[in-house]
Order: structure tokens, then sequence, then C-alpha cells
């Protein structure tokens, strides 16, 4: 335990941990200091100068995010000084922005307009220097409007720090600095993952994920379409965030409900879909470890991390699982075998998926997912975001919504399936079903510890029974970098690999509700295994409605139609066309 | 004066491009008599000079090697900051052209201090003709087993290498230009941690001006306390003064702390003060006072008493058939051209500065204007991150003060 001390803010005596800043200090406190550029899963940037404070004995005013809390500090944060210096901070930001706060996507949660709105600033006294600037939505999944953007740095970081990559640079200088790509590029021009993790921390609506809302609707409001939608599992821990509960409260029934008030005709659940893909994707490691296959194989499920691997490293494609996504085996099941059950045509059903993540909808896009060549199996992708405008835009009261259930056949899963949604949750519901296929005995102890949590990489060893095979986990795409290093090295003896491309997975994704922390991660991931353990049935091979679809459709894994429909290939993507 | 001269002493004597030429007028006997000695008693010495630093900022020079040197790190830097970026200077070329060894003797005792194997001079980018002279001095240096491995005799290595900076004035920042010599884009760290903790690739480094280096030899062959015993009570020693704009004799000079503005310009520049309106101290990023002030002397903890700062060294004099507005527009117009767009006051505040001079220039300024200037001025200076942003409005600030009339006289009635 370090070492405490007190010190004073507005009057307030306040004891902290030694070594932290007076802005920690102050949010301890609930002393209210606004920010911007501070995020507290980041570095210290101290760009913006809002968080200024007054330091007793100080002769200047001093950003709080970036100053350490002293013993016997007597600090003010709403003197005089200070409460002009943040106004005029504010009022210098408005000077430089596209402030037609009506029309924003960001609405309510936009952290600007927070801060003007609490200093009560209605206008800038500056002159306006904006001028707009064209706006990058040339991809189906990230939208760029620099017109927004306050330079503060964040999507930079996360972007270098968290997932390796550099697509986006700090350009240009004095007024004429942007965040942007060099050589006025799109990002539908580079290589760029389409995670969204820079939308998820943006602090305002500079960056966003394409708003397909409207497409939504417009289907909805269809007579000929049946729109059907599938949720998956991480949404269900994170999105009452949205409407003010604490991480990792599951409001399944309620999303349940709220899908049905929108006017979707059927709602399904994706954790129904990820049995499928533990059963085709299990089956195709036990055949990869008996008949000698490329080992290891890695996981398909994360469209960034596949985004990743097709345009950093694609000479290890064939590791990669040929096992489309949850959401696309879902997609595929729905514009052939369900649209069979309902005698309507494919292109008649409409295919929403909830999703937390944005590299989802280009995942959708991909011409390798349309069953019938022409139409894609996935008709429209929303955020876990955009899900919870749309339920804000239709004044539902959410919060006080009766709990609804999925419907019928694919509404039905299990343990296994729901804890696709954090990092560890494929390898181990991969596991309860490989060991079963591999030994034909039953799996006593169905938990595999060794790769739940936070940590970047885990490994754990599977005894079965005549050999062990060795596993690893990763998440994000700096330690999916690590692990890519040790295959090329001839140094990853495992059999399989588990690779997600956010962090905590796809509860931590680029789609999920904003305050992406890690203690918010850890809550929605404790949240999902206690979903698994209160599960009757926590192996995806026994999901009756599973075994029914086999024997009414699929026939075994790895059959004809599985392949065609439940598989998929991959491209060297490496040198994209320049455009 | 005579005996108060240090680093000018030789100029236009020696040959800046024979190194024998430095080395008959005692060149290299400091370093000589150093490698003897234990680097505690180099630092012991400068502080004794009580050497401030010559870049602007005057920190304490010994006690800046004392923290490097007590840093427990293998590899060390040394950093000479030649990016002689800030308009008027010009005093830093003028010794590393016309006397490139004294500079490279005193990085290489700096280094020796300190415990470092390795330095940089980063020079302004511009500078061409310095970079030459410097390159073909570091080359003789070395072939006379000054540089390199076991400098004469000693189990001492060391390197020095030449870093041209790219024509950024904010690389003069002393992390900024840390983070160039890396390769990045020369914007500057958040402090601390200070560069003698974690500086050029997270090590300890000593960040010193070309000035500052350049007094080092003297002080180790004559000691600190003759080197104190010149100068005031805050500040010790000379200082090079870059004299320019309405003058007769414009150029650097060497002069003892303690010499008044006045003696400055009138006996050094030959210039009468009939004409002379304002004096604008250490380059754009300085005070303007009226010629009222120019009894004032040169004196580091005097001046900053007075909330005045001679930063570098240059003395720009501006004559009476000049508009105030106008210049210092242009003064602000150079920092927002040069602001690196990191935080919000530097990056949006200065535009709003220059905007409302200009309505000041244009008469078109009313009160209110006149009252935001003001709240502006000081907004920024408090509130940037850095340096550049710290003094851009000093121009503004000082003559809002000296020359409060002007602005009044042009607001619309």
């Amino acid at each position: 335990m370090n070492k405490m001390i007190e010190l004073i803010i507005d009057d307030e005596k306040i004891i902290i941990e030694e070594g932290k800043t007076i802005l920690e200090a102050a949010r301890k406190a609930n002393i209210y200091i606004p920010s911007l550029c501070y995020h507290p899963s980041q570095t210290i940037k101290a760009n913006c100068r809002l968080c200024l404070i007054e330091i007793e004995g100080y002769s200047k005013l001093v950003t709080s995010c970036s100053t350490k809390a002293e013993p016997n500090m007597v600090v003010r944060t709403n003197s005089d000084s200070v409460k002009k210096a943040r106004k005029i901070t504010l009022e210098l930001l408005l000077s430089n922005h596209d402030f037609n706060c009506s029309i924003c996507s960001r609405e309510d949660n936009c952290e600007l307009k927070k801060v003007v709105d609490k200093e009560g600033i209605n206008d800038s006294r500056f002159l306006s220097f904006f001028t707009k600037k064209p706006i990058d939505n040339t991809n189906p999944s990230i939208i760029r409007d620099i017109n927004k953007c306050i330079k503060c740095g964040r999507c930079i970081e996360v972007c270098k720090n968290v997932q390796g990559l550099n697509i986006l640079e700090e350009m240009s200088r004095s007024h004429k600095m942007m965040v942007g790509i060099p050589r006025g590029k799109y990002l539908s021009d580079i290589l760029c993952t389409f995670c969204g993790q820079c939308s998820s921390v943006c602090p305002v609506a500079a960056i966003t994920e394409k708003d397909d809302i409207n497409k939504v609707w417009l289907a909805i409001n269809n007579p000929v379409k049946h729109v059907i939608v599938q949720v998956a599992p991480a949404v269900r821990v994170s999105i009452g965030e949205m409407f003010g509960l604490e991480a990792g409260h599951n409001v399944t029934g309620k999303i349940v409900t709220s899908l049905r008030r929108l006017g979707f005709n059927n709602v399904y659940d994706t954790n129904f879909a990820a049995d499928l893909t533990i059963v085709e994707e299990s089956y195709e490691l036990f055949k990869r470890v008996k008949e000698g296959g490329v080992l290891p194989m890695i996981t398909s499920c994360s469209p960034g991390w596949i985004n990743y691997i097709e345009q950093y490293h694609p000479e290890l494609l064939e590791h990669v699982s040929s096992c489309k996504s949850p959401q696309q085996m879902f997609g595929a099941i729905a514009k052939t075998y369900y649209s069979e059950q309902l005698k309507r045509k494919p292109e008649n059903i409409f295919v929403v998926s909830i999703m937390p993540c944005t590299a989802k909808k280009y995942e959708a896009s991909r011409e390798e997912m349309k069953s019938d060549g022409v139409n894609p199996d996935i008709d429209a992708v929303l955020t876990t975001r955009e899900f919870a405008k749309m339920i804000k835009q239709s004044q539902i009261d959410f919060l006080n919504l009766e709990d609804g259930n999925f419907d019928d056949p694919f509404g039905f899963s299990t343990g296994a399936g729901t804890i696709f949604g954090n990092t560890g949750g494929v390898m181990e519901a991969a596991l309860r079903t490989f060991y079963e296929m591999a030994t034909g005995k039953a799996l006593a102890n169905i938990d595999f510890k060794d790769v739940r949590g936070l940590k970047g990489f885990k490994e754990a060893v599977i005894d079965l029974g005549d050999k062990k095979v060795k596993v690893a986990v990763v998440h994000s795409l700096l330690n999916a970098k690590k692990i890519i290093n040790m295959l090329k090295e001839n140094r990853a003896d495992y059999a399989f690999i588990e690779v997600m491309c956010c962090e905590g997975g796809c509860i931590g994704g680029g789609g999920q509700p904003y305050n992406n922390q890690v203690d918010v991660k850890q809550k929605r991931i404790d949240a999902l295994y206690h979903l698994d353990e209160a599960k009757e049935i926590r192996k995806s091979h026994q999901n009756p409605f599973i075994e029914k679809l086999y024997k009414e459709f699929l026939i075994e894994p790895h059959s004809d139609i599985a392949k065609k429909l439940l598989h998929t290939t991959y491209n060297d993507r490496k040198n994209k066309p320049e455009v | 004066m005579e005996e108060n001269i240090i680093l000018t002493k030789h100029i236009n004597k020696i040959n800046p491009m024979a190194i024998d030429d430095y080395i008959k007028v005692n060149g290299y006997e400091a370093l000589k008599k150093v490698l003897k000695d234990d680097p505690l008693n180099i630092i012991k010495e400068i502080k004794e000079s009580a050497l401030r630093g010559r870049g602007g900022a005057a920190f304490n020079t010994g006690i800046k090697m004392e923290s490097v040197y007590n840093e427990k790190e293998t590899d060390k830097y040394v950093i000479c900051n030649a990016d002689e970026g800030e308009p008027g200077n010009f005093k830093d070329r003028y010794l590393m052209e016309n006397n490139p060894h004294q500079l490279i003797e005193g990085i290489i005792i700096a280094g020796y201090a300190v415990g470092s194997t390795k330095a940089h001079i980063y020079i302004r980018g511009e500078y061409d003709k310095s970079k030459n002279i410097l390159m073909h001095a570091l080359k003789e240096a070395k072939e006379r087993g000054f540089l390199g491995s076991n400098i004469i005799g000693s189990n001492f290595n060391y390197e020095i290498e030449i870093f041209s900076g790219m024509g950024s004035y904010v690389c003069g920042e002393e992390t900024a230009l840390i983070e160039s010599i890396e390769g990045k884009v020369g914007r500057p760290r958040i402090k601390p941690p200070f560069p003698t903790v974690k500086g050029l690739f997270d090590k300890p480094t000593l960040l010193n001006n070309v000035e500052t280096l350049s007094n080092i030899p003297y002080i180790v062959l004559n000691g600190g306390s003759k080197y104190a015993s010149i100068g005031t009570e805050s500040s010790k020693g000379t200082m090079l003064i870059s004299l320019s704009g309405n003058v007769k004799r414009s150029g650097v000079f060497e002069v003892p702390f303690g010499t008044s503005i006045k003696y400055i310009i009138g006996v050094l520049g030959e210039t009468t003060f009939e004409k002379i309106k304002m004096i604008q101290l250490g380059g754009p990023s300085g005070p303007i006072i009226p010629l009222e002030m120019v009894d004032l002397k040169i004196d580091i903890d005097a001046m900053r008493k007075s909330n005045l700062s001679i930063g570098s060294g240059a003395i720009i004099v501006i004559d009476n058939h000049f508009n105030m507005f106008e210049i210092l527009r242009k003064n602000i117009r150079f920092f927002e051209h040069e602001s690196c767009g990191k935080c919000t006051p530097c990056r949006e505040g200065i535009r709003q500065i220059r905007y409302i001079l200009s309505l000041f220039v244009n008469n078109l300024a009313n009160q209110s204007d006149l009252a935001m200037l003001e709240e502006l001025t000081h907004y920024i200076s408090e509130t940037s991150f850095c340096g550049l942003g710290q003094a851009a409005t000093n121009s503004v600030a000082s003559t809002l003060k000296y020359f409060r009339s002007e602005y009044e006289m042009r607001i619309k009635k």
C-alpha cells in the first residue's frame, strides 16, 4: 500500500495515495474539474488546458491532470482566475469548431458540449475561424469529421499504443494542426482495420461509426420486408451504461422487448450462432490436429483481426480458421434455411445485427458474405451506441421495460456462446467442445480459468489423455503482433490461438458505450461469466436447436452445405489499390 | 573592459578553420587539465562560477550538471542547443563561426563531467556556414585525439554528432529539440520529467546553449571564482549581446553583466538617442520598453523583478518612424506561424491576438477589444504548454504597460 497524503481542494480535506495527480484526487472526492484531452486509460497529454487549477503559493495556474498532488497543497478549482481561464479555453475551442450541436451525432454525450454547458457558455466572444473541411466517409465502418476535432490526441494514442498501428497522425502546425492521414488519404485508402477504438475514445463527433440507423428504419417501415435482428453477447452487459446503469448490468430481457417495440419481426440471439461457430470451429481444429493440418489454428470471429492479418501479414492466412464469424453464420442461415422455413424470398428478409463493433459493418459488406452471390447476408449492422440512440429516438423508457425472451429457433444458446463476448471466451467455448470431440469423453471441469481475465497474453495446456495441447489467447492488435512474431520465428508451439482485435475482447469493442476503461471492461466480463454459469447447458454442441439445425439442414459439421454457407476464404490485401 | 572579455577574446585573431591557431591560445588545455581530475571537481568549479544558461531561461549550469551527474544510468547525453531561431539573435552563430573549438572543448568537458559518452549539436537548419565550420573543426579535433577513443591518452571516449534542424522555431524548446533528434515531430514534451532525468532516448541529458558551453574552458582554466568576480550579484560573467535595428553599428558585443542598455546602444552601437522610440529585449518573444528605461542594466534577477528579461541577449532598437501596432502584429504573426498547434491557448489564442491587433492597426478597435486583448494576453502567457506560448505575448503585454496611451488613442470614439 502506498503512502497516503493529505491535501486541501476547495476547503475540503482529501486523502489520497502519494503519486496521484490533483485531477485524480479531485475526481475521487467528487470535486468537478472539467477536462477534455485527459482519458483515464491513456498517458497525460495536457493539450487542452481545460483542467487548470490554482495552487496557493504558485505564480501561475497549472493543469491538474499533469500536476502531482503533494502534502498540504491548497488547491482552488473555482477561483475567479480559474473560471476566467476555463471560459477562454472553451471559447477558443469553439472559435474553431463546427458547433452545430443540434444536428450533431453525439447528441447528449458530447464531452465538449457537457463542459460548455456546465460553464454556462452560450457563444464564443472570439472571431470564428471555422471553415468546413471535407468529411471522410468512404468506408462502411467509420466516419471522420475533422470539423468537429478538438485535437486532443486520444485517437492517435489508442491506435498507436493499444493497437500498435499508426493510422492517424498530428499533421501540420499552428492553427492548421490537425489529426489526419498523411497525403490527404482516406481511411479506406490505407491499412486501417476499422476496429473503431479511435471512435470509442473520441470526446466529440470527430470520429464516429457510420450511421446505419436510417437504413434500419426504412426496412422496418417497408411492409414487404420481414426484418429480423440478432444481438451480440457483449451488447447485453454494456448497453445499460447508456441509460445510466453501472457497467456489467445484464439487460438481455429489456433489449429483446425494446427491439420488439422498435418493430423488428423476430428477435434472435447471436449467442446461438456462436454455438454454431464453435461446433464448426472445434471440428476444424479436431481435423487439423488429427490429420496434420496447419497449426496453430487461429480464430476468425473478430473482423478487425481479420482485416489486420489480411492487410499486414497475409502470408499467415493459412493459420486462420475458415469459419465465418457468428454474425455471418447467422446471416447465412437466415437467408437460406430460415427463408425456406418462412417461405419468403431471401431478398425480402432484412437481417440486422446489433454489435459492439465497427469492423462488423465492414465484414457485412464483404463480397464473400453473400450466400446467393448477390444480396448480403447481413443487411445492416448497428453498434451498441447506435442501438441505444435508436431506443432514445423512439422515446422508449428502456429501464422500465418488461423483460422479453428471444424467439425460437435462434434464440436458444448455451453458456459457451455467451462468453464469446470477452477475451478467452471463444477459446474456452471451443475447448469445451473440442475436448469431447477429441477424447470421446465427457468433460468434467468445464471452467478453463487460465484463459480468462484481462492479461494481454494468456496460455493454457489441455490434457487430452494421450497427449497435451498448448493454446494461447491474446487481445488488442499490439498483443496480436507478438503472437505473429512468434509464428514467424517458429516459436508458437500452440495448437490453437484466440485473437481478439480489441482490448478485453468484444466487450471492449470500438462500437461499445463510451468510457471503455479497464474497470468497466472487467465488470462487463464478470457479467458474461455469471450468465454462462447460470445456463443449464454450457457446451455448444449440446444446444438442442443446433442439433436440430444439423439434422434438418446442415447434416454434419463441414458437410458440403456447411462448408458453402458457414465457411469463407481470405485474401492478401497488403497492397490496397491506389485511390 | 579588456579584462572582462572571455568568449570573444580570440575572435578575429585566430583562424576558425585551423585548430593550431586555437591550440596556440591555450586551446584544449582545459580539457587536458580535467581529464586527470575528478568530474565532481569540474562541477564544483562551474557551480562556483555561478554560470547561468544563456538560452533565455538562465538556469544555474552547475546545478544542472550535478543532477545529470547524479543520475545512475550508463547512457547519458549532452546536447548543445545551437538552434538559434529567435529573430534578432545571432551570437551563437558568431561563436560557432569564429571560435568553433572553444565550443567543442566546452562540450567535451561537460560530457566528461556528467559521465556521458556522446553529444549532439542541434544546429539551426539555415546555419550552413556554422555547420560546415563545426564539421571541419570536429574532424580536426578527432585527428588530434581530442575526440574519439582514449582522448589524449586517457580512458575517456567521446563522440560529437551534428544534427541539422529542419526550420521549426519550437525545436529551440529543449524537449521539442529532443523529440526532433529522436526523429519525431518537434513538439514539446510534458515536464516533469526534466531532460536531466529523462531526456534524449529517455536517458539523462545535459542540454545547454552554445554560449553557455563555450564559457566552460575559461572557467576550468581560470577557476570559478575568477569568473564569478565579473558581473553583478545575481548574474556572473559576461553576456553576448546581439544588437540590431535602428543603430549605426550592429553586431555581437560581449559585455559583463551590469552593463546598461544605454552603454550598449550609445557607445558600442555608436547611436544617438533622439529618434529611438522603443527597444525590444531578447527578440520577438521579449518585452518592448520605452526609451526612458534605457538606463536599465543587464542583470537577470533585477530585470525579472520588473517582469523583464533579456532572453538570450538580443537588443532590437526601433525608432519613431515605425507604427508600434504593425511591429506587434509582425511579432505575433511570427508566433502564430511557429506555434506547434499542440495546446489550445497557443494554437487558437495567438491568432485571436493577431486579429485584435489588426483592428488597432486599422483604427477599428473599441474598448472591449482592448479589454479582451489584455485578458487574452495574460491568459496565453499563463496557460500555454511550453515557453513558446508563454512568451509569445510578452511584446503585447509590455506595450500595454508602457505604451498604453497609444492603444487608447486608437480606440474608436
